[in-house]
């Protein structure tokens, strides 16, 4: 590239770009006033991993208590106060800011912009949401207790928690805000900031895949929190919008909430489906394989994302016609997902393959995913449905499709554009024995949960019967290994950041594509502050 | 030569897929656990069990064959094997059959999910009706034909074993969670209607043997129905999370044979009478 990849010393010179590598000097200056895309993104990714731990944390809460029938650590409020936060703290706290994180980071360099679109609302944005999970886990420690009536905060249950609700509604509604504005910034950045010549159909998967997820969050978060004033008014205020003594309707909660929430599964997966396609070919050494049907297949998901989300409430008692609605729109899912995963192996068919870890990751997380795909279509079917709906099988289904799908390409993408945003390259060694013991464990872990669920194990219980113990057992060492083994990662993260002493080229990776690998690595503090020329399509080039 | 080797490794690659699907789909159950769903005692659940199969059995298939060509590819084209590779970007054609293809198993796969839904909530024609109600953390049965009704809670055994440091091992608990004071007792061969509510949160009726679950809501009564095949006792619980002891809910169904049902409810009738009077002496 140009000039911007030059490094100038501030007091040198006064030349234009002479603001390429200035960073504020304060600690504060630094982090907290923040408006550079590059240290936003740092500060995402930092507090996501930190959520990470902490949710983990309460996963293994539950895992150790599931470890045998009978209660021996928890009481069950407090066991279903992990499980609620766990999934509260993971979904919107550990994936959804770090899909934010890599797209502060990425979409700016691989779309030749020097920023985003509107760096203080950015600022803003991110320093919402320590303050939002603060709230949310202060609850833990109130006379009331957290909220424990699931993630899914179904009324009248949820209506049962204490006053501490109104820290939970309060922190969700913060959580909400923080992610429209993310999503504005990051649809104004993508249609206002791309270079000269970077079509929309020239964009790498990952920017196009955040451009539909963006419109998602735009779509959908403002229900959830529609959804959760309505509690909150419930109550609080003697409102009776789901309290059927009052005239109101306890599922027409579940069409509001699941209305946000099927798309907000895809918020999750569709910026995976991104860093996926954007590592198999460089791994590959290969183009990716179907670009064009890559984008509509995203852009089909999106769209069949919100005409599918009463399959999550197939017991609830509804008419048959939209019990068959909802069965086959679900169904049509598979298609433009099977489309995506034939596209990532004809990527791979003939290529000159090395398997560095993201490729790792990456591979797992086709497969993994693959297998989690599957099980979602098993589940689509109603009639069988009424078996596995609020069992193990269904909690086995959504982890495979975050743990080794959102979490694997998390840490893929981690692996990839980590010597890019550092400048030094990560423990190959380290990287390789953390994706082979997750890819282990992680099945250790949850694939047993099928035969849980089939076997008829309900989801969301404390203690069990004994005839369910041994693949409980099966499941909680699978998941204090892998817990344990996540440890690993932070130690790679650490030492690649601080201590690693092998600097990593502008290109990184021998076959990597596109335009963040033509800046210097790490990138200058202000990059592309002169626009590239884009001639092709990086993702679809032969070359 | 070269077409020889790719099918060799193919091959090979199609038998390490299918053994490690064994191992995981197959050889668990040689532990001696329940790995798979019930086929149950019903309609219902013999219906739901093969359409749990076929869908299972279609997915398993395209498992492979995605997995076997995928790791074909990763164990012949690499780059430390000297594979160069190609230039190729797109295929209309491919992509036009992993397109169509999909779409004609769905339909497939449609047929008989279409045809087990529209028999299971046809509830047409039942000879009986059970009222249930769900409450934290019991269940009410009300015999709306035979004027008979009783609450059915967790049995005190359990219960006594269940408390955090109880010291009493659960394996030495009869049926432990999975017992109760007063099981559901219904005949066997006659169709029985369930109107399923709730009196605070949302409940969820499951007996796997019968074939399905369904919500009790408050404010909203429910349908479901069954004709249980086989006297027996079939044990579920509370599918839906409601609160503290929610997994201390179960549910006992002991289907009878239709004389045995009649005793067993001339036997509650007359016990009511007994217990009224005893009421009313008072």
């Amino acid at each position: 590239m140009t000039t911007e990849a030059i490094h100038h010393d501030v007091n040198e010179t006064h030349d234009a770009h002479d603001h390429g590598d200035h960073k504020p000097t304060g600690f504060l200056d630094r982090w907290l006033f923040t408006t550079n895309h590059k240290d936003i993104g740092t500060l995402y990714l930092v507090f996501s991993l930190t959520m990470f731990m902490i949710g983990g944390a309460m996963a293994m809460i539950i895992r150790a208590e599931l470890f045998m029938p009978g209660l021996q650590l928890v009481e069950p409020d407090f066991f279903n106060q992990m499980t609620t936060m766990h999934a509260l703290i993971m979904v919107f706290g550990a994936v959804m800011p770090a899909w934010v994180g890599f797209a502060n980071w990425l979409v700016p360099m691989m779309i030749g912009a020097p920023d985003m679109a509107l760096p203080r609302m950015n600022n803003w944005s991110f320093w919402i949401l320590p303050f939002a999970f603060t709230m949310l886990l202060s609850t833990l420690f109130m006379d009331s207790g957290g909220p424990a009536a699931g993630w899914t905060l179904y009324p009248p249950l949820v209506l049962q928690t204490g006053t501490s609700f109104a820290f939970v509604v309060f922190a969700v509604h913060m959580m909400g805000v923080s992610s429209i504005m993310g999503s504005i910034n990051i649809i104004a950045t993508i249609f206002n900031m791309r270079a000269p010549g970077m079509r929309l159909l020239r964009m790498p998967m990952f920017v196009w895949t955040w451009l539909i997820t963006a419109f998602l969050l735009i779509a959908v978060m403002p229900v959830l929190a529609g959804a959760v004033t309505m509690l909150l008014t419930d109550h609080f205020f003697s409102t009776n919008f789901f309290n059927a003594a009052g005239g109101g309707d306890p599922v027409m909660f579940q069409h509001i909430f699941w209305f946000f929430g099927h798309p907000e599964v895809y918020i999750m997966i569709l910026p995976a489906f991104g860093v996926v396609s954007e590592i198999l070919p460089t791994f590959s050494r290969k183009p990716l394989f179907g670009y064009g049907s890559m984008v509509y297949a995203t852009a089909t998901i999106a769209f069949l994302s919100f005409i599918v989300w009463a399959h999550h409430m197939f017991t609830v008692g509804m008419p048959l016609q939209a019990e068959l609605f909802f069965m086959y729109a679900t169904m049509l899912i598979s298609v433009p997902t099977g489309v995506k995963v034939f596209n990532w192996v004809a990527t791979m068919w003939q290529g000159s393959m090395t398997f560095e870890t993201p490729m790792l990751f990456a591979i797992g997380f086709v497969v993994l995913f693959t297998i989690g795909g599957l099980s979602g279509l098993m589940l689509a079917i109603t009639a069988a449905d009424f078996q596995y709906h609020d069992t193990y099988f269904v909690v086995a289904h959504f982890h495979y499709v975050l743990v080794p799908g959102a979490v694997f390409a998390l840490m893929a993408a981690t692996y990839y554009w980590l010597p890019k945003f550092t400048g030094n390259m990560y423990s190959e060694k380290w990287g390789k024995i953390h994706f082979w013991l997750s890819a282990i464990f992680v099945n250790v872990l949850f694939f047993p949960q099928h035969y849980l669920g089939l076997a008829g194990m309900p989801r969301r219980i404390p203690d069990y019967s004994p005839q369910f113990a041994d693949f409980n057992m099966v499941s909680s060492i699978g998941g204090f290994a892998f817990g344990a083994t996540q440890l690993i990662f932070v130690g790679i993260v650490w030492h690649c950041a601080f201590r690693s002493k092998v600097k990593a080229t502008p290109k990184v990776w021998e076959g990597s594509r596109g335009l963040e690998w033509t800046l210097d690595s790490p990138p200058a503090y202000h990059s592309f502050n002169t626009p590239p020329e884009v001639t092709c399509n990086a993702l679809s080039r032969a070359d | 030569m070269k077409k020889e080797n790719t099918i060799i490794v193919a091959l090979a690659v199609l038998a390490a897929v299918i053994a490690a699907t064994w191992l995981i789909l197959v050889a668990p159950s040689l532990t001696g656990n329940e790995i798979n769903m019930t086929k149950g005692v019903t309609q219902q659940s013999a219906d739901h069990f093969d359409l749990h199969m076929i869908v299972l059995w279609i997915c398993v298939v395209i498992g492979i064959g995605v997995f076997t060509v995928m790791f074909t590819s990763i164990v012949l084209h690499r780059k430390s094997r000297g594979h160069k590779a190609a230039k190729f970007s797109h295929s209309t054609k491919a992509e036009m059959i992993w397109t169509i293809i999909p779409v004609l198993i769905l339909v497939v796969m449609a047929v008989p999910a279409t045809t087990a839904l529209v028999r299971m909530e046809d509830s047409s024609g039942a000879e009986m009706t059970v009222k249930i109600t769900g409450f934290q953390w019991r269940w009410k049965y009300e015999y709306l034909d035979q004027d008979i009704s009783f609450i059915s809670s967790l049995a005190s055994s359990s219960n006594t074993a269940r408390q955090l440091d109880s010291g009493i091992a659960p394996e030495s608990v009869d049926n432990y969670l999975r017992d109760v004071d007063h099981p559901l007792v219904l005949p066997v061969g006659r169709k029985i209607r369930f109107l399923i509510t709730a009196d605070d949160v949302i409940h969820s009726w499951w007996v796997p043997a019968l074939g399905w679950k369904r919500d009790a809501i408050p404010g909203f009564v429910n349908e479901a129905w069954t004709n249980i095949e086989k006297p027996g006792t079939y044990r579920g619980q509370c599918a839906e999370l409601c609160g503290k002891d929610h997994g201390f809910m179960p549910i006992v169904v002991i289907a009878l044979a239709e004389d045995e049902f009649e005793s067993w409810v001339s036997e509650q009738l007359a016990g009511k009478t007994q217990s009224d009077q005893q009421v009313t002496v008072r």
